[in-house]
Order: structure tokens, then sequence, then C-alpha cells
């Protein structure tokens, strides 16, 4: 343990070592660019000096982000359209709507598949070939096309983020579902229990250690649908939004601090799922490996 | 027999279904809003005979893949039928049709974008991004610090949405499809560096055991134990990639590129309301990502032949 924490905060200081390196060398070219585009004199002191306090740098050095984060989270009162929290908790609203909307629908279809032998072999090839389509790509489009019919807000990216996060509920709650053992299953069949009944009492219990690992996969493609479908959307805010509108005026530091907390906010909401996911396999007698 | 009969019905009412959609003017639907009762039933007649397919003996196994095309024939029909019976906007949602016009017309263009987004952005940032999460790998089953080091990175990248990098990388490398690919690269890197290392670490000790008693040279380790058991695991990255690497190029192209490329037609027909183009273009994205993923699987169903998810398949 205490090595691979080593290890770890090695790498770290590797990266942010190399990070420091990279932004003198980035930022000190544009530097000099800069200065013999205006014929000035300039030395080698002179450049490293300047390198991390340029406005609109190549690559920020991490103390620049770290400034950048400070002012728009702590300085920067919640509510405010320049508070990373508020864009944040936008983009969360979509993610966590898309995620429960995309969560039941995949286990419905799940369901579906498992009891319907039809169902299975004309639905099945299509939920794998759907996750082949980069649908991703068409979510600037039902943005604007749900727009033009009046539905905004909140609900075109929530579209967006159900479509991603269904796939992966899907797949494994088919094979969670399947997963129930046979001896149980021909325990309850002697019993003359229903499907109904085998479902909720013995398949629905089977599935969970699976569907709890797919969650953990799904509320990321959450995120990350939630945060493209902001692209278009412009001025409406959200962290996509922070992203392009860094790209469009050269406020790397804007772009980075955007990532940074959408970064954060990943691994929090995956870590959440995880929680939720010890809590109820303990509950159930910690059959994790089911 | 009743059964054949009654299929005639079903067949005859999807024909009747089928001659309604292509020869009624727009908006029948509303002129007659009785012949949605059709749709239903062409619906229902669908659903049994696909449950019929379903359910043929061993004998006739050819048509197994006929079931799903017929369900995707009875989702556009229903598409059709709807966006044309109820005469909605193109601009809303262009009918199959429409969007088959438009890709016909436009194949000059859809093919310049290809060429931009698949064949230069995506291969490159692909074979790049696999070939060094494999080769960091391999590394690192050897080195426990650079493991340590890398695996916690790795879950870590995995939850967060790596398609954000896109704006800095069209800064840093430009508006071609150079950002494209680092994009790529970077989004491709950790889901093969961790499935290859999974894969390289479940190698059975008693097989590494045996390999040793051989006196087995590393090299040959490597290629008859570790990389045999590495594989499927590698396959599973190599296909989850490659929609990956798609998505990633289309997406970086909405930051920034020439006035070519799948992401920029994407965008900029989406301003200019010409849905039937985006459309098409997204269709071709998705027979390309089907396309290069089938052909994954084709190569993974022939070097994997031995493995018991392949054998099972036979048996039953």
């Amino acid at each position: 343990m205490k090595q691979k924490l080593f290890s770890l905060v090695s790498l770290l200081v590797i990266v942010i070592a190399i990070w420091y390196l990279a932004a003198l060398l980035m930022n000190g070219n544009q530097l000099i660019n800069n200065l013999e585009r205006k014929n000035q004199q300039w030395t080698y002191s002179q450049v490293i000096a300047g390198a991390y306090d340029v406005k609109r740098p190549m690559l920020p050095a991490p103390h620049q982000v770290g400034q950048e984060l400070i002012k728009s989270i702590i300085d920067k009162p919640v509510t405010s359209k320049r508070s990373l929290i508020y864009h944040a908790q936008i983009t969360l609203n979509s993610t966590l709507l898309g995620f429960v909307f995309g969560s039941l629908l995949g286990i419905l279809i799940a369901v579906g598949i498992v009891h319907n032998k039809t169902l299975e072999s004309s639905l099945m090839p299509w939920v794998i070939a759907s996750q082949t389509i980069p649908i991703l790509a068409i979510a600037p489009m039902i943005v604007v096309v749900l727009g033009a019919v009046n539905i905004t807000g909140v609900i075109p990216k929530a579209i967006i983020s159900m479509y991603l996060s269904f796939f992966p509920a899907t797949i494994a709650m088919v094979k969670g579902l399947r997963s129930s053992d046979k001896l149980h299953e021909e325990l309850m069949h002697t019993y003359s229990a229903t499907a109904k009944d085998i479902f909720w009492k013995l398949r629905w219990y089977s599935a969970q250690p699976y569907l709890f690992a797919s969650l953990k996969v799904a509320i990321a493609a959450a995120l990350v649908g939630a945060i493209v479908a902001e692209l278009p959307t412009g001025a409406q805010g959200g962290l996509g939004a922070r992203l392009l509108s860094g790209s469009y005026y050269g406020q790397t530091e804007q772009i980075w601090s955007a990532l940074i907390v959408a970064a954060t906010l990943g691994s929090i909401l995956v870590w959440l799922v995880g929680i939720a996911e010890k809590v109820l396999l303990r509950r159930r007698g910690g059959l994790d490996h089911a | 027999m009743p059964n054949s009969l009654k299929n005639i019905i079903y067949i005859v009412l999807i024909t009747m279904q089928l001659i309604l959609v292509t020869l009624s003017d727009v908006g029948f639907y509303d002129a007659m809003s009785l012949y949605i009762l059709l749709l239903f039933a062409t619906a229902y007649s669908m659903a049994m005979l696909l449950g019929q397919l379903t359910t043929l003996n061993n004998k006739y196994k050819f048509v197994k893949p006929l079931i799903p095309t017929l369900f995707a024939f009875m989702l556009i029909l229903t598409w059709e039928s709807i966006v044309k019976g109820y005469a909605i906007s193109p601009i809303l949602m262009p009918s199959p049709s429409n969007i088959f016009t438009a890709l016909i017309n436009n194949i000059p263009m859809l093919w310049a974008d290809f060429k931009q987004t698949y064949l230069k952005a995506v291969v490159a940032g692909y074979v790049i991004g696999c070939l060094s999460g494999f080769l960091v790998a391999q590394w690192a089953v050897r080195n426990k610090a650079l493991k340590d080091a890398l695996m916690p990175l790795g879950n870590f990248m995995s939850a967060i949405p790596i398609v954000g990098i896109a704006p800095i990388m069209v800064m840093w490398f430009g508006f071609d499809w150079q950002s494209k690919a680092a994009v790529i690269v970077i989004m491709t890197f950790f889901p093969m560096f961790i499935n290859t290392l999974t894969g390289l670490q479940s190698t059975d000790a008693l097989h590494k055991d045996l390999m040793h008693t051989y006196a087995a040279k590393k090299s040959q380790i490597f290629f008859k134990n570790q990389l045999p058991h590495a594989l499927p695991f590698i396959f599973n990255a190599l296909k989850l990639n490659s929609a990956l690497a798609l998505i990633g190029a289309i997406v970086a192209e909405f930051f920034g590129t020439p006035i070519v490329g799948m992401g920029f037609r994407i965008s900029t027909e989406v301003g200019r309301m010409n849905m039937d183009l985006v459309w098409a273009t997204i269709v071709v994205a998705a027979v390309a990502g089907s396309l290069s993923y089938g052909a994954l699987a084709l190569l993974e169903r022939s070097l994997l032949f031995w493995h018991p998810s392949y054998r099972e398949g036979k048996n039953s």
C-alpha cells in the first residue's frame, strides 16, 4: 500500500515537473516570437521569468490554472455566471437526469430481452450496433432540433446522456439476469414459481453486481454526453459551454479549469456509485463475486 | 393451413402499408386519420412474423440474420410513414427516403469528409493510441512501480470526459487532422493499456511454470503463453476504441477544422438547417463505425477460435 502510494505520488511529481517544463518551452517560444515581431532585444533569463505569466498562454502552468480555479470557484458567488460551480451544477443536472432515465430504459430493455425470444433476436443486434454509431456527433443536432419545437434547457442534454448510458446497463443486465444459478432456477421451478416470482426473488438479485459495474461506466458516459451536448448551446451555460467559449476567446486557463472541474465531477460521480454498490452488496451478505 | 393463411394476410397488410407510403401524397394521416390503424396492423403483423421466424427450428439457421434486418425495416417503415403521413417539417425530422437522396446526391462531398475524418485522423490516432497503450502495458507488466503509478491514473481517466481536451489539442496542433489524431491517441491509450495489462496478468501460473520447465525463451513465453491469453482483452479494447476514436474525431472537429470533415459538416449543416445532409453524414459515420467494429469482430473470431466463448457457440 505504501509502495503504491509512493509510485503514484512520484508519478504526480513527474507529471507536474514535465508540465512546468512544457509550459516554459511552449510559452517561451510564444514570447520569443512576440518579442521578435516587435524587433525587441531579449535574453533567456527574461524569457524564463516571463514564461509563467504570459496572458493567454499556450499551456498555462499548474499554478496559473490553480489561480483561475480559486478565482472562479471561491471568489465568485455560486449564482454568478462566471462561477464554475454554477456551470458544474447545470451539467450535473442533465447528467443525473439522463443517467437515471438511461439506466431505467436499459434495465427495461434487458428485462424484455431476457423474457422474450423474438425481442432478443430482433433487438439485441441493434443494441450493440447502436454503440458503433457515433451518436455523440448528433448531440448538437438534437439540441438544435428540440430547441426548434421549444424544448430547451435540461431535457435535450439529458436525452443524449440517456442514449449513452442505456447501453452499458442493458448489456450488463442481460448478462446478470441470465447469471442466476441453474440449481436455484430449477428449485424455483419445482416450487412452480411464476416468471414474475423468479424474476423478483432470484434473477433481480443475481443481476445486481453486474448492474453496478455497468452503472459506473454509464454515469461517466452520461457526463461526457452532457458536456458535448452543451457545446452548441453557447451562452446557456454548463461546463461544455465554458470549454467552447474558452476555445473561441483563447482563454486557456478557463479551458483547463473547466476540464479539471469536469474531471473532478466525473470521479466523484463514479465514486458515489461505487459507495452505493458497496453498501447494497454488503447488505446482502457481501456477495460481490456472485 | 390456417397458419399460412394468417401469414398471407400479414404480408398483404405490410405490402398495403408500403404502397400507401410510396404512392400517397404527403400528409395522408392528416387527411384520413383511419390510415393509422393500418400502421398498427402492419406493426402487429411484423411482430407476429418475427415471432414465427425466431421459433423456426435449427434447419433454417440462415434466416437468423434476417430477423434484425426485418426489425430495422419495420422501424424505418414506421419512421417514413409518420414523417410523411403527418407532413412533419424536414427541418425537424427528415424521412429516410430524403436522407437517402441527400446521401446519393452528395457522395463526392461526403467522401471528402470521410477521407479527412476517418482515413486521416481516426486511423492515425487509433493506430498510435492502441500501439502505445499496448507497448506501455508490456513495460508495466515487468515494472511494478510503473504499474502502480499508471493503474490508478488509468481508472481516473476512464471516469473523466477526455473529449474536453479537444480545444487544447486544436490550439496546439492546429486545425488540421493532427489535432484530432492527438485527441484520439489520448482517448484510446488508457483503455488499451488497462486491458492489455489485465490480459497479460491473467496468464495461469501453472502454464508459466510449464513453459519454464521447457526452458522457453522470454520471447517464446510471450508469444505462446502471454499473448494468446491477453488477446481476448486486447480485442475488447480494440473494439471499444474503434467507437471512441470516431466520436473523438467528430467532436474535436466542432472546435475548429478546415472546411472539410464529418464534424464540420454536421455543425455547419445544422446551422443551415439542412437536416437531411446532417443525417446522411451520420449514416456514413454509422456505417463506418459498424464496419470497423464488424471487421474487428471477424478478426477476433478467426484468431480466437480456440477460446471458450467461441467454442460454446458451436455446440449449441
